[in-house]
């Protein structure tokens, strides 16, 4: 039993206290060891994906108490592929905050932003379900001041708003739980999984309850309709580096939906087979359609890439909502991708709008300084969000379009996801046209009353949307050695039986 | 006793949805304490109800017990909605100095241009 396992839990726990309460006063010290940090996960989290690639579910024994009783921790592919991309875009995130000086505009960003990074690797990693809930809530309560970070009556308000949303997720989560516990009897994920299948179809009322009790909980951490208002508000509001690393916070409900209504509730479980996927399906049609309406209708900047978030969620949903094989290594690609291309956009966005002296409005404006590399950068992480080649958008698209195939939803799923991804194409085109393209035909700034002529974005601050849209091009490059990882990831997750079997096993504890 | 707890559960819920649903923010926090007692009570009647029971398994013939799982997730429950409610409360006034208003929904459209369309909320 290795005890790496637990270490991107713990190193982000421990640092977050420290910078919070030694380093309050000295910003760059602060940002040193948040940066190390950071670094230290991304390098375990490498370690674990090394470790689980070779097919083994690894189970961590909290205080080494056997699995049903004691609390563990299930290291397997799909756990290390979510904690590799969660420290992949903390760092990167991390370095925008810092090289924009985000980090510095609110108090304690960098021991928030820690305590997150705890949360979310946690969720990735806990094998329980009542200990996901409270990783749930870490994760919760550090975006709520990440949300807020910078202050505003804007953000407040719309912080505000997404405080009171998720509050009222966490109290149906508890409801959920009860539920599952009182039918059950346990709250092992591995457990549960051994348990749920022996429910006969008679008795089913109440687990079925529980289970989309559940499902509408982690529907509202991952926006699908019709829980996903809160979120153009919430992220075209939050701060720039604050909105990307939020990119990641919907793709834990995705996961907490991949994990739960798969290994437990999924395939091989009379009770509730077919069942989520019958309600995610069509909630999944019309988040896409949402999506893409409000990508053409958007006015300003940020919005409109949240909703490009939203109708990402969508399309990634309509592969979970299958329910096979095949449908879920398409989507993990496209959950991967949608990631890193949300947080590209959202990056960008902050550059293009620190240059137009904050204003992200989808209007025709003098050209910035930077008009070429600018558009640059927002075309390709455009091309990457709506699902054009080159950028691996596309193969994700053509992975879900190609799964979907197989099964008889067809029609639906085709239909959302083109007419979607055009929709989405045409509101971008826009948006970069009004921003880049037109605005080079008037004149020069300088005419404004009020223009201090904004400073160019330096190298450091150019560098890590370069490196996120680098990535996206990286995933395309090397979609073939990716989809066969991802492929043995949903093999695994459909395989109830080695789970139950590596976690619920007495042997191997150290 | 079952009945008293379940309609205990019952009043508590409806009326914590009645006031979250009321989009101020007093009775949203007010709606949402309610609503974190009633799921409490729930989670405590999880594990069947008893009374005058021990929470251990007794090794003495076959007595009974009550179940002490539920109360140990009800322990974490309470404490994770005090520390929530407690937060909530800190960003509701953030909010309502910034904004003078206590509403929760957004009322103007945050997707329309701001007003004078030369802003600058972020470039302070």
């Amino acid at each position: 039993m290795s005890h790496w396992i637990i270490a991107p839990v713990i190193l982000p726990a421990l640092l977050a206290p420290i910078i919070g309460f030694v380093m309050r006063h000295d910003i760059r010290l602060a940002r040193v060891f948040s940066l190390a940090g950071t670094l230290a996960v991304l390098t375990i989290a490498l370690g674990l994906v090394v470790q689980a690639a070779g097919g083994d579910t690894e189970v961590y024994r909290l205080g080494d108490w056997p699995a049903p009783f004691g609390i563990v921790l299930v290291l397997d592919r799909l756990s290390a592929l979510m904690v590799l991309l969660t420290a992949v875009l903390a760092l990167i995130v991390l370095t925008h905050a810092t090289a924009t000086g985000w980090d510095a505009r609110g108090r304690h960003f960098h021991a928030l932003f820690q305590f997150q990074l705890m949360g979310i690797c946690g969720a990735f990693l806990t094998g329980d379900i009542f200990n996901l809930f409270v990783f749930f809530e870490i994760l919760l309560i550090a975006s709520y001041g990440l949300m807020i970070h910078g202050g505003g009556r804007d953000r407040m308000r719309a912080g505000l708003q997404y405080v009171v949303i998720n509050l009222a997720g966490s109290t149906l989560f508890l409801f959920a739980l009860g539920v599952v516990y009182a039918t059950t009897g346990t709250l092992n994920i591995a457990d549960l999984a051994q348990k749920v299948p022996q429910i006969p179809l008679e008795e089913a009322a109440l687990v079925r309850l529980a289970m989309m009790l559940l499902l509408v909980v982690f529907a509202v951490k991952a926006a699908v309709f019709p829980v996903q208002f809160w979120l153009p508000g919430a992220y075209s509001n939050a701060p720039a580096p604050v909105a990307a690393l939020f990119a990641i916070m919907t793709k834990v409900g995705a996961y907490s939906i991949i994990r739960v209504h798969t290994t437990v509730f999924g395939p091989g479980a009379e009770a509730t087979e077919g069942l989520a996927g019958d309600w995610l399906f069509p909630a999944a049609v019309v988040t896409v359609a949402i999506g893409a309406a409000g990508v053409l209708g958007a006015r300003r900047l940020r919005p409109l890439i949240a909703f490009s978030v939203l109708g990402s969620m969508g399309t990634l949903m309509l592969a979970v909502a299958a329910f096979v094989p095949a449908a879920l290594t398409a989507g993990l690609y496209y959950l991967v991708h949608s990631t890193f291309a949300a947080a590209a956009l959202f990056l960008v966005a902050d550059l293009v709008m620190a240059q137009r002296g904050g204003n992200d409005t989808l209007a025709t404006r003098p050209a910035i300084a930077q008009n070429g590399l600018m558009a640059a950068l927002f075309f390709a992480a455009a091309v990457a969000m709506a699902g054009m080649p080159p950028l691996s958008g596309f193969l994700g698209k053509l992975l879900v379009l190609d799964a979907l195939r197989a099964s008889g939803v067809i029609g639906w799923a085709w239909a959302a996801i083109l007419v979607g991804s055009l929709v989405t194409i045409v509101g971008f085109a826009r948006a970069g046209s009004a921003l880049f393209w037109k605005s080079t035909a008037l004149a020069a700034p300088g005419d404004g009353p009020d223009a201090p002529a904004p400073r160019p974005a330096g190298p450091l601050q150019v560098a890590p949307v370069v490196v996120t849209v680098g990535l996206l091009g990286a995933l395309a490059v090397f979609a073939g050695p990716l989809a066969g990882y991802l492929e043995a990831t949903s093999g695994q997750i459909f395989d109830r039986a080695g789970y139950v079997g590596a976690v619920l096993s007495t042997r191997g504890g150290s | 006793m079952e009945m008293i707890v379940a309609s205990a559960v019952g009043v508590l819920t409806s009326a914590g949805v009645y006031l979250v649903l009321r989009l101020r923010a007093f009775p949203v926090i007010l709606g949402l304490a309610l609503l974190s007692y009633a799921v409490n009570v729930f989670l405590f009647a999880a594990g069947k109800l008893t009374t005058d029971m021990p929470p251990i398994l007794s090794s003495y013939g076959a007595a009974s017990y009550t179940d002490p799982l539920p109360q140990a997730l009800v322990l974490t429950a309470i404490v994770i909605s005090f520390g929530m409610t407690a937060v909530l409360v800190m960003v509701t006034l953030g909010a309502f100095l910034e904004s003078d208003s206590d509403r929760i929904d957004l009322g103007r459209s945050e997707n329309a241009p701001m007003p004078g369309d030369d802003g600058g909320e972020d470039a302070k």
